[in-house]
């Protein structure tokens, strides 16, 4: 973690910290919705399951305002820049096993996921890591399906066995 | 006397041969898992929660000692080789420790540190066993109102009195309280912020938040920044063993570390890393060559390895007598025992005593398991800290997507791994601590129900929460650890502070 402490030069607001703040006040807003429209009377006590959300919103919202004056004044930390590419890779292959597992199985999903992770972090090329990825998670399937008895999705792969 | 025979009970518990081999198993895993770059504690329990699934509870949790002393020892040797510490607790000893490991003195190193780690964790442990039932007869006599005045304290001493910053400390806490929120209302039934979503109704898991943060967060996190400089081992030449010498200037800091680590542990205030970084002053004071530290000076990782171990069984004092998670791996734990149905806390003592004991015994064997097994394994861990990043968490993506699909094989599941996967992200990018969130997730819960138990006693009347002497003590508490911290950094001594900042664990 980058220590803190923006030296002078950043006295700009951080708008991506003000986001934040706008971010933190939406989910108070969000549980006060929800908590109004679908929860309804605390039974004896005065203190139902309405009222705990309450409170976290309340603090949420207070939240936000401080994190506001924060972004305002540059108290942020500094980030590094970031580079979105390998970023890109990984989120897609999480989405895609999330979307291959139950028709493909699990070794082919998790397979591509593992070769994407791969290629995020500058490994490949995909037609050698995709095959190694698959065979790897075949024999974890094997080992926690089989022998630990976890049930994990099966695919036409996981069928042949 | 009474604590002896229920500890010998534990023992013999402990030394059946299946026992002995789930704890075997579960030493092994921790540490290899452990001993991966990138993995604290924390992550290696979370990640190695689905290989227990199938056991009865008893060996279940039994691996799960093992497993959790090994991942602590598996993080003291990648910080001493590759001055990357997995955790906040292993700064210090990568600090002296990596230093000596260039000086061609990695062996003696890594064995102060197991053999401290070993001493440390025997006496902490039978310190547990000592300090425990004192607790537990205390704790009997608690109230909703002190549960819930304790709960306050620890939601505060966990988010706001360390670390870099209070605001985003709490609001790091109250992300985790949010989401502890989802779900039916355990008193009334009702849904909350379910959104009609049946997936939702059960409640977020902790471990799919655990792992998606420590995990899913890190690999995008490493990914995205470039700045992974190539990180060189150093290796180990020469003897393992240590030299009379070392042994003369290890002893004492062994003992000092274990004096400072445990009780900073066993409060509820968590945080390893304290201990670790006291210890470490301490030492430097203490020494005969203050100028061989920092060049690798021994003493600097023989303290505070061994507070760190002894911390961490430190951090089971309240989670098992109290069931209150201090760390972001004791929640994780209570996770573990939830899944069985157990709930520790006082009760537990009493209800279930053989499982409670034989728990803190397999501690003990687990202990005794690492120092025979890590001092001759060392040449392996080594060959695992080899492997290169991209296929090093290419595999942790691939063990982290097993664990949520093998506790629930859906694909919502999965989603929110990868939501919560981006959140990890954004508050590691933007300088917000992990572990409030994992705490609140699962205190959050408790501690409303707590209040709610305490509000229907005394019939909706809040003056109750402040009624006795131990809840007014506790809350004060809790108000100083956000008060104390905001002077001390308005009066420009944060830098202290965010030293002994809480960042994994």
């Amino acid at each position: 973690m980058s220590l803190g402490g923006g030296s002078g030069a950043g006295r700009r607001p951080d708008w991506a910290a003000l986001a934040i703040a706008a971010a933190l006040a939406m989910v108070a807003g969000v549980i006060v919705w929800s908590t109004a429209g679908g929860t309804s009377g605390g039974g004896y006590a005065r203190i139902g399951p309405a009222a705990f959300p309450y409170v976290i919103a309340a603090g949420l919202f207070l939240l936000a305002i401080w994190t506001a004056i924060a972004a305002w004044r540059g108290d942020f930390p500094k980030r590094e820049p970031q580079q979105l590419g390998p970023l890109a890779w990984i989120v897609g292959g999480l989405i895609a096993q999330m979307l291959l597992l139950t028709t493909a199985g699990f070794s082919i999903a998790t397979g591509i996921l593992f070769a994407a992770t791969a290629r995020g972090l500058g490994r490949g090329p995909l037609w050698l890591t995709v095959p190694v990825g698959i065979v790897l998670a075949f024999v974890v399937w094997l080992i926690f399906a089989r022998l630990l008895q976890l049930s994990l999705p099966a695919g036409p792969l996981e069928r042949l066995f | 006397m009474d604590t002896f025979s229920l500890l010998a009970q534990g023992l013999l518990t402990a030394i059946e041969p299946i026992n002995l081999l789930y704890a075997l198993i579960g030493v092994t895993l921790g540490t290899a898992v452990g001993v991966l770059p990138g993995i604290g504690p924390a992550l290696t329990v979370a990640l190695l929660l689905p290989v227990t699934y199938k056991l009865d509870p008893a060996g279940s949790l039994i691996m799960f000692a093992g497993i959790y002393y090994g991942g602590m020892y598996g993080g003291s040797t990648t910080s001493i080789l590759l001055n990357t510490p997995g955790e906040s607790a292993s700064i210090v000893t990568a600090l002296e420790g990596n230093k000596m490991a260039r000086a061609g003195r990695g062996g003696p190193a890594l064995a102060t540190a197991a053999i401290g780690s070993f001493v440390a964790g025997l006496i902490a442990t039978i310190g547990l066993a000592f300090v425990a039932p004192w607790i537990v007869s205390i704790a009997l006599s608690f109230g909703p109102a002190e549960y819930f005045a304790l709960m306050v304290l620890a939601f505060m001493t966990v988010s706001a009195a360390f670390g870099e910053s209070t605001l985003r400390g709490l609001t790091a806490l109250f992300i985790g309280l949010t989401l502890g929120l989802v779900g039916i209302d355990l008193q009334t039934g009702q849904a909350r912020l379910a959104f009609g979503i049946p997936d939702l109704l059960d409640g977020i898991e902790v471990t799919t938040l655990a792992v998606a943060l420590f995990a899913v967060g890190e690999a995008l996190s490493v990914a995205s920044s470039r700045a992974a400089a190539q990180q060189t081992i150093v290796p180990v030449k020469g003897s393992v063993w240590m030299n009379r010498e070392d042994w003369a200037r290890s002893w004492k800091p062994w003992l000092r570390g274990t004096a400072v680590g445990f009780p900073i542990g066993a409060m509820p205030a968590g945080g390893a890393e304290i201990g670790t970084f006291l210890s470490y002053s301490m030492e430097r004071q203490l020494t005969k060559r203050p100028e061989e530290f920092g060049h690798g000076a021994i003493e600097g990782v023989a303290g505070p390895e061994a507070a760190n171990n002894a911390s961490a069984a430190g951090t089971l004092v309240p989670l098992l007598t109290l069931g209150l998670p201090t760390t972001a791996t004791a929640a994780i734990m209570l996770a573990g025992f939830q899944q069985f149905g157990l709930q520790p806390g006082p009760l537990l003592f009493s209800s279930n005593p053989q499982l409670v004991w034989g728990l803190i015994a397999s501690l003990l064997v687990a202990n005794f398991m690492l120092l025979v097994l890590n001092l001759p394994l060392i040449g392996l861990w080594v060959r695992l800290l080899a492997i290169p990043a991209p296929w090093l968490y290419a595999g942790i993506l691939m063990f982290a997507t097993l664990g949520t699909i093998g506790a629930n094989p859906s694909t919502f599941e999965l989603g929110m791994l990868l939501a919560f996967g981006v959140l990890g992200y954004m508050l590691r990018r933007f300088g917000y601590p992990i572990a409030p969130v994992v705490v609140g997730l699962i205190l959050g819960p408790l501690a409303e129900q707590q209040l709610r138990r305490a509000l229907s006693i005394s019939q909706g009347d809040p003056s109750i929460l402040v009624g006795s002497p131990i809840a007014i003590t506790l809350l004060l508490l809790a108000l100083a650890a956000v008060v104390v911290p905001l002077i001390l950094r308005a009066r420009g001594k944060g830098q202290a502070l965010a030293q002994l900042g809480a960042n994994e664990d």
